[in-house]
């Protein structure tokens, strides 16, 4: 039986096309990825990801166990800030991408993968120390996001200050503690918002109706992958997952190698200095095609690597994937699409930047 | 193509009107949304019922085309390369996706009615 969301009803009100998700009846779009993409980057968009999960830490040791399950280095992360990291096994596969944030003195809040939070919370109770104090709230928290240009002309209009980019701060919100993350998975300024489950739907219908003069519309899962795409954000479980390292994975800012010991540093390291089979890499298409997921990409007419991730951008109006494929390879490289071999080129990311 | 009535539809979603114009249902467009372009047969090619003719990308997926009988393709639309969301905007109309010369008219029989295709819609699954 798939799990619903506190927005359930919401989704349904609004028509959505429902589909499982990670175990969770999720909206997949509400009209059409395009038109849902292109609000996010115009105006703004509403998402629902309480799917995904939410563990606090908190005690004196919080700081000591994060540094030593993530690959960033937390002590980076002041206090009201929010950090992006890996958790990795001790082979440097990565267990789950998650977002740290620092709440308060020795509290952190931790957002996890919808698919990965039973296998993260065990994760933590394995490698906890004495006076950790461990908190798995994802099925009472739910989750929005409200992302775009426009978000924060919209929320300014329901609270009196926001906190800025990779910032976090809390007001009160219909009797319950409301959490405003600016952070987002889509390229585009915006916020994440926790809160307790019975606010959940006031929350949504404030946003829309405050959003309502600009047009801000409810955005599905399909619009996000496009939008995190687009932005060059990995997709756990798709683009990276516990047998791929943060090494072949990237970003490369993620590990800390500077930082003292933590899970998978060693293996991290090695691989770092050794020979690296295969390291994920970005492609845009230079022909009419999209590549899809599982998809080959050939190198000089020889398969390389397959595609994690593939679309149409809807902004660079051209095919675009992340791939494995042996590091600094160089030649000709395709991209079989619907059984044609459709030429690409490897690219930086993000494919697509806020202003460029 | 006004009137609905004078259409044959396939299980696969396609139709085909008597003259051999061929689209694909609104019923699938809305399922297939978002068309980014679209594969067309080369004019000339001889295809057999039920074979693959060309191929509709949107952005979530890769739909295939298959021709409703077979024939020879006479046509393609080929205002489609310049708009393929026409297919998303008028299905049965400026969307058309290419025109077969019917090889055999009695494969027509073979296809359902637009009532008989609505009927199909509600007992069978969603396209995707």
């Amino acid at each position: 039986m798939s799990k619903r969301t506190s927005l359930f009803r919401r989704h349904q009100e609004a028509g959505a096309k429902i589909v499982d998700f990670a175990g969770w009846e999720m909206p997949i779009t509400y009209t059409s990825i395009v038109p849902e993409h292109t609000a996010v980057r115009e105006r703004a968009g509403l998402f629902d990801v309480s799917h995904m999960g939410q563990i606090t830490v908190e005690g004196k040791e919080s700081l000591p166990f994060l540094q030593k399950i993530c690959t960033n280095d937390i002590s980076l992360c002041k206090q009201g800030h929010g950090i992006y990291s890996h958790l990795c096994n001790e082979n440097g596969g990565v267990i789950d991408d998650i977002f740290v944030y620092f709440v308060g003195s020795d509290q952190y809040l931790v957002v996890v993968n919808a698919a990965t939070i039973e296998k993260d919370w065990n994760w933590f109770l394995k490698n906890k120390s004495d006076g950790l104090l461990l908190n798995n709230k994802s099925d009472s928290l739910s989750m929005v996001a409200l992302q775009g240009p426009l978000s924060e002309k919209v929320l300014s209009k329901l609270f009196q200050t926001l906190p800025s980019r990779h910032q976090v701060s809390s007001c009160a919100f219909e009797g319950e503690s409301l959490l405003i993350c600016r952070t987002g998975y889509t390229g585009e300024d915006g916020f994440e918002m926790i809160v307790p489950n019975p606010a959940a739907e006031k929350l949504w219908d404030q946003i829309l109706s405050a959003g309502k003069e600009w047009n801000v519309v409810p955005c599905g899962l399909g619009a996000r992958d496009t939008l995190r795409l687009e932005a060059g954000y990995l997709l756990y479980g798709q683009d990276v997952d516990d047998a791929h390292t943060s090494i072949e994975s990237g970003p490369q800012w993620v590990i800390k190698f500077n930082k003292d010991n933590f899970i998978g540093k060693e293996s991290l390291l090695q691989q770092k200095q050794g020979n690296l089979k295969r390291k994920l890499m970005a492609f845009k298409c230079l022909e009419r095609g999209i590549p899809r997921h599982g998809a080959t990409i050939l190198m000089d007419g020889n398969p390389a690597g397959i595609v994690t991730s593939g679309s149409f951008s809807p902004i660079l109006r051209c095919g675009i994937a992340l791939g494995y494929v042996p590091p600094n390879s160089e030649g000709k490289f395709a991209i079989e699409c619907s059984g044609k071999s459709v030429a690409a080129t490897i690219t930086k990311l993000p494919f697509y930047k806020k202003g460029e | 193509m006004d009137d609905l009535n004078q259409i044959k539809f396939a299980k696969t979603h396609e139709w085909i009107a008597p003259d051999g114009t061929v689209g694909i249902s609104d019923h699938a467009q809305k399922e297939i949304t978002d068309v980014v372009f679209i594969e067309l047969p080369q004019t000339g090619k001889t295809v057999s019922q039920e074979s693959e003719a060309g191929t509709i990308e949107s952005v979530k997926a890769a739909f295939p085309i298959y021709a409703p009988v077979s024939g020879q393709v006479v046509a393609v639309n080929q205002d489609l390369s310049q708009d393929p969301s026409l297919v998303n905007q008028s299905p049965y109309g400026k969307g058309w996706i290419f025109k077969l010369k019917i090889a055999d008219s009695n494969e027509l029989n073979s296809l359902m009615t637009h009532s008989q295709y609505q009927e199909f819609l509600k007992s069978s699954e969603p396209v995707h």
